[in-house]
Order: structure tokens, then sequence, then C-alpha cells
């Protein structure tokens, strides 16, 4: 199985389409998880916020909802929605791979945030389509004999992480 | 499945802690949590019942250190081991890098032992993972039992394929660090070979 890469220039680019999301759907806080529950970008008013956890519920949430989907015969559920008394989670999964999660309040409406949405998957999805071009042009060049940089972890290193 | 950040210099890796229900997975997690520096360890999250039966998963995230100047990021997980939450159990496992078995040491309990480990082998398959080739570390908890049946004889029973394998008192913590050690230098060696 690949492993998921993310490059400085496309964690750029990915920051700058959720940061225009963010705004363009008056939305507090807008982050962006692989379905492994990692997070991969974030952006609006964190602070306050475990992303952490929020990236590995949120996961295992479209995990158990994909779950639900194959059961009765859906490809899935590409769009969850959790309406609170204050704020409310909007989740589209963008290129059936990573998972987009919009926090708003009354300040935005879920048919803007729906809205907004659309055109940032697209713009999401052409990236990711670059970032798995370039990984896959990273595999030939290492099949050439270009190391990766963690070819040359040692036992020394590893040893190092648990020394107390 | 591990996840390479070059932009915020982190590597990502998930652990699954895996066995039959009332082995211990969640002990394990607990003790990791209560023993870790604040600065090194996010919230436990544990999705359970009211009864304390893991009804989802528990999530434990830690910081190990820097490795090559890149921050290395552990995520642990556990399943719910009871068997009729098998689906649930499944979904677990995607993207999955490294599997701690947590095996329960009592007599009454190695057939359990023995379903739930047939259990993760297809399980894993299903997500085209394969446990001969995946990290993977058995641990024989619940030593200090009176029931415990002999270590190597559990050994012969649950051995997969010469993993490295500690006996373990979660409660008190016997084996809980060398059991995640031993998994986590599993995950970070087959970085090299990627």
């Amino acid at each position: 199985m690949t492993d998921f890469v993310l490059f400085d220039e496309e964690f750029q680019q990915i920051k700058e389409v959720i940061g225009r999301l963010k705004a363009d759907a008056q939305a507090k806080v807008v982050f962006i998880v692989d379905k492994n529950g990692q997070q991969i970008a974030a952006q609006g008013d964190l602070e306050s916020l475990d992303t952490t956890s929020l990236a590995s519920l949120t996961a295992g949430n479209v995990a158990a909802t994909d779950g639900l989907a194959k059961l009765i015969g859906e490809k899935e559920f590409p769009v969850l929605f959790h309406e609170g008394e204050k704020d409310n989670v909007y989740i589209a999964i963008v290129d059936q791979r990573v998972i987009l999660v919009i926090i708003f309040d009354e300040r935005s409406s879920l048919g803007l945030v729906r809205l907004r949405v659309r055109k940032a998957t697209q713009d999401l999805e052409r990236v990711f389509v670059a970032i798995q071009r370039k990984v896959e042009e990273e595999k030939e060049r290492r099949q050439e004999g270009i190391d990766s940089p963690f070819a040359e972890i040692t036992d020394e290193d590893i040893d190092s992480l648990f020394r107390e | 499945m591990t996840f390479i950040n070059y932009a915020a210099r982190e590597i990502n890796c998930k652990i699954v802690y895996y066995g039959p229900g009332l082995c211990g997975k969640t002990t394990n997690l607990q003790y990791i949590y209560d023993r870790t520096n604040p600065a090194a360890k996010g919230k436990l999250i544990s999705l359970a019942t009211e009864t304390d039966r893991t009804l989802f998963f528990d999530f434990l995230p830690l910081d190990l250190g820097t490795v090559r100047g890149f921050k290395t990021r552990f995520h642990l997980y556990t399943v719910p081991g009871q068997v009729f939450y098998d689906a649930s159990r499944k979904l677990i496992l995607k993207g999955v890098d490294g599997v701690v078995f947590v095996a329960d040491s009592q007599e009454a309990r190695m057939d359990a032992n023995a379903e739930s480990l047939q259990n993760l082998e297809k399980n894993l398959r299903d997500h085209g993972f394969d446990l001969a080739t995946i990290p993977y570390v058995l641990q024989l908890n619940k030593r200090d039992l009176p029931t415990a049946i002999p270590a190597d004889e559990m050994y012969r029973q649950l051995n997969y394929k010469g993993e490295p394998t500690f006996e373990a008192t979660a409660p008190t913590g016997v084996g809980v660090f060398d059991t995640l050690k031993a998994v986590a230098k599993q995950v970070l060696m087959e970085l090299r070979k990627k």
C-alpha cells in the first residue's frame, strides 16, 4: 500500500484553498483529514480546538457511515451534516480519499456552505491528483537508485527515541 | 499507511491493539496515557458503552521524538473486542501500520484468543494487508492471574511468525511499554525499506 506523502508546495495550495473556503463560506474552522484519521491541514480559530481528536473522530464517523452505506447498497454517503445548538459540522468526502470538515455557526448557513464546498472540492481534487502523480514519480526515481530520506534511519536513531 | 508530511516535517503512523473482549487493550492505552509526559500526548478518547466496554475505539496520539529531522507521531487505537462488533473492528484496521495482539492468559480465554487472531488475519486481508508481513507484536497479558497458563504454552498456540512477544500485566504496566516500543520500532524499520 502506498504511503500518503504531503510536500510543501501542495500543502501551501491546500491551505490556500481551505483558507478561501473558510472566508467564502463564513465558517469558523475548515480542516482536511485523510480517511485514516490523520489531519492534513486546517484553517480558522484552532486554539480552542483539539484538532487531533477531531481528525480521528471525523475519520471514525466517516468510516462508520461508509460501512452503513455499503450495507444498504450505496457506494458512499459523500456528505454528512451534524446540526448543533450553536455550531454545525459539515463533512464532505473529496476524491474518495480525504475528508473536508467545515465548522460553522449562525453567521453562515447550510446552503452557503454547500455551495462553497462544491467549488473548493474541485480545487482540492486537482491538488490531490497532483500529489498522487508526484508520489508515483518519486517512487520511480527511487527505483532508479535515488534513496528516500528514511533509508538512512539507523537502529541507533530508533533506539534513541525510547531512551528515558 | 504512514503519512509523511514534508511540509510539517512529520511522520504519522497508526498502531492498532487487537484481541478478544476484556483482554486489556484499553488498559494498555490507559497505562501509556497515565505514564506519558503531558507534552508528548494528546487526549485519550474512548468511545465506550455505559459499562465501559469499548463500543467503537479508543484513541491516543503520542509524540515519540525526532528521527532524521522528522517528528514521529503515533496514533494508537484499540478495537472493540466483543465478537459481534466485527463490522466496527474492521473499520479501525484501515490504514494500519502496525498491530499489537493482546492475548488473555487465562485458560478459559484461549479459544477466544485463537478466534480473535483468526479474525485479525481475515480483517487485515480484507484491507489488503498480510499479517505475515505487517509489523506485529504479541502480548501475553494478565500474567499475574492464578489461572494464567504457562507462557510457553500460549506462545506455542498463538505465535504466528516468530514475532516479538512480551509477558504483561497491563494495570501495573508490566510489559506495556516494551510492547509499544517493539511495534513502533518495526514500523520505523519499515520506512527504511520504502
